[in-house]
């Protein structure tokens, strides 16, 4: 077993933990299409056996009184999940939300061979950045879109400066 | 006497296909895709999706359809089908003040940091039945090239109330006891008295409408709350999860939420300071009604946890709580069309005996009455 898969306690391993918790999160925002246009060809050798099937089923989200306060049950969402095994015992895991075994599948594929320090480097470089890299461009332009829409107050005379929170005396 | 219930399963039988008739409406018209309604149908979808409380836009979708547009029938079947999905994952709580957003105002500060974000709303336009939207063929310019380039956001925007904590003028949410179990109602029916925690669960899957007249009934005098809209927000949030095997947080993906802080003068109490305290709302999608009268709600309903009166429906546990979902509600008052022919008739013949009695005795009285004169 990698040692990510281990509790992790030297510097080492928490950086490969960091880094496996960010390309699982950018593998679960990517769409099953772009995982399916990314797969290494050829697939690993022997091919991978699912340890268990993708299943669908249900995450209960979590929100907080006031946003900072006690926990409460918001809702649920679906979530597919999914783990398989590659010939050499490597373990990957897929948690993705949303109901397609498909994505999940390929979820634990990539997070499986991610984890094989010879292949690591040339999928990070070919897969993870470049889908990283896409993501923070649309959650970019999300919020340049919605600036765009900015009120810009155009004040006569400005009377008082920022309290001390940062927030002006003057209300609207 | 007994009545005879069987028969009918033909009549069902047509029934139902009527029922596929209508849903489809003429064939000559081209079937709505579920794209089409996820697209271009989005706070139905939202709705559905915060009442049904399961999160997914393509299912919220089939039910609309599936339900002819019938918002709460919708809500009914996203409920059905979620109780047939086992729990894999609890997410931990979402952090809005990282949120992706889309829209962010405040009705207090002018000069909130960040900025007054306005997004895309109904608020500013004239509510005039716009006809061009009548045709299909319509000029579809990219957004990108009508609206002039701006910088985006910062990934980071504080929430208005956290910076009024700063100045300890508003109350500082409780700090979560990590080891008290959040309660929740798909599993256990609603205790009362009922904790903050299952009370926001009840709101965030309750009706919109009924917590809208709610809302409106305290701002209109019944159960002093006197509100203003701190901040609303709405955009996208992670949602993060610590799958067992791993032992560590991965993000899942992310949902499109509303939040909404009300904010309500406070006089004080034996044990708190005058400050102002905090109502909260929270739904999917761009439930921005929803959320502002959850959050109206939600205040009047800690009026006893305030030492506050509790004088008017608004502010009655019970009452709120046990009338919001409007699956059960409409489950409860549509069984009344369930056969009740035998209930009927022990009713009717009781009727029927008690008039008998009530002519013999006014016969009686008459009878009685001729005999005095």
């Amino acid at each position: 077993m990698p040692s990510v898969n281990r509790p992790t306690s030297t510097r080492e391993d928490v950086r490969a933990r960091r880094a496996r918790q960010r390309w699982m999160g950018i593998l679960a925002r990517a769409s099953t299409e772009e995982l399916e246009r990314s797969l290494p060809d050829p697939l690993p050798e022997g091919g991978y056996s699912l340890l268990r099937r993708p299943e669908t089923g249900s995450v209960m989200l979590r929100g907080r009184a006031g946003g900072t306060g006690e926990r409460f049950n918001l809702g649920e969402a679906t979530l597919t999940r999914c783990t398989l095994r590659l010939p050499d015992g490597t373990t990957g895991f897929g948690y993705v939300m949303g109901r397609n075994p498909r994505h999940a599948e390929l979820a634990a594929l990539f997070d499986a061979l991610l984890q094989l320090s010879e292949r690591r480097e040339h999928l990070m470089e070919r897969v993870i950045e470049p889908l990283a890299r896409q993501q923070e461009e649309r959650r970019q332009a999300i919020t340049a879109r919605a600036a765009t829409s900015k009120v810009d107050f155009f004040t006569m005379v400005r009377e008082s400066g920022l309290g001390e929170s940062g927030l002006g005396e003057s209300g609207a | 006497m007994y009545v005879a219930v069987k028969g009918g399963e033909q009549a069902i039988e047509a029934s139902l296909r009527l029922l596929d008739a209508e849903r489809r409406g003429d064939p000559e018209v081209p079937e709505l895709s579920l794209e089409q309604i996820k697209q271009q149908m989005t706070l139905a979808v939202d709705r559905v999706m915060s009442e049904g409380a399961l999160f997914d836009r393509e299912l919220a979708a089939l039910a609309i359809k599936q339900a002819r547009g019938d918002l709460i029938e919708a809500i009914f079947l996203l409920r059905a089908y979620r109780t047939t999905l086992p729990r894999l994952a609890v997410s931990a709580p979402l952090d809005t003040s990282r949120m992706t957003l889309k829209r962010r105002i405040s009705a207090i500060f002018k000069d909130v940091p960040g900025g007054q974000v306005l997004g895309p709303t109904f608020d500013y336009s004239h509510r005039l039945l716009d006809f061009s939207l009548a045709e299909l063929a319509r000029d579809e310019t990219p957004i990108e090239e009508e609206l002039p380039p701006a910088e985006p956001l910062p990934d980071t925007m504080p929430r208005l109330v956290d910076i009024l904590n700063q100045d300890g003028l508003i109350e500082q949410d409780f700090p979560d006891d990590t080891q008290r179990p959040v309660g929740d109602l798909t599993r256990e029916p609603l205790p009362l008295p009922a904790g903050r925690d299952i009370r926001l669960q009840n709101l965030a899957r309750g009706d919109e409408g009924f917590l809208l007249a709610l809302g409106y009934s305290s701002q209109r005098g019944y159960g002093h709350v006197h509100p203003f809209a701190g901040e609303i927000r709405h955009g996208y949030v992670a949602v993060e999860i610590v799958p067992e095997e791993l032992g560590f947080a991965v993000e899942i993906g992310e949902v499109d939420v509303t939040e909404c802080h009300m904010v309500t003068q406070f006089t004080g109490s034996a044990e708190a300071p005058p400050q102002f305290t905090n109502g909260y709302g929270l739904t999917y999608g761009q439930g921005e009604r929803k959320a502002m009268a959850m959050a109206l709600v939600d205040r009047s309903l800690r009026a006893e946890e305030l030492g506050e009166e509790t004088t008017s429906p608004a502010q009655d546990q019970e009452f709120v709580l046990s009338h919001s979902d409007n699956v059960e509600a409409s489950g409860f008052l549509q069984h009344l069309k369930l056969p009740h022919y035998v209930d009927f008739q022990s009713e009717l013949a009781l009727v029927r005996r008690l008039r008998e009695e009530h002519d013999k005795a006014r016969t009686k009285d008459r009878d009685q009455q001729d005999a005095a004169e």
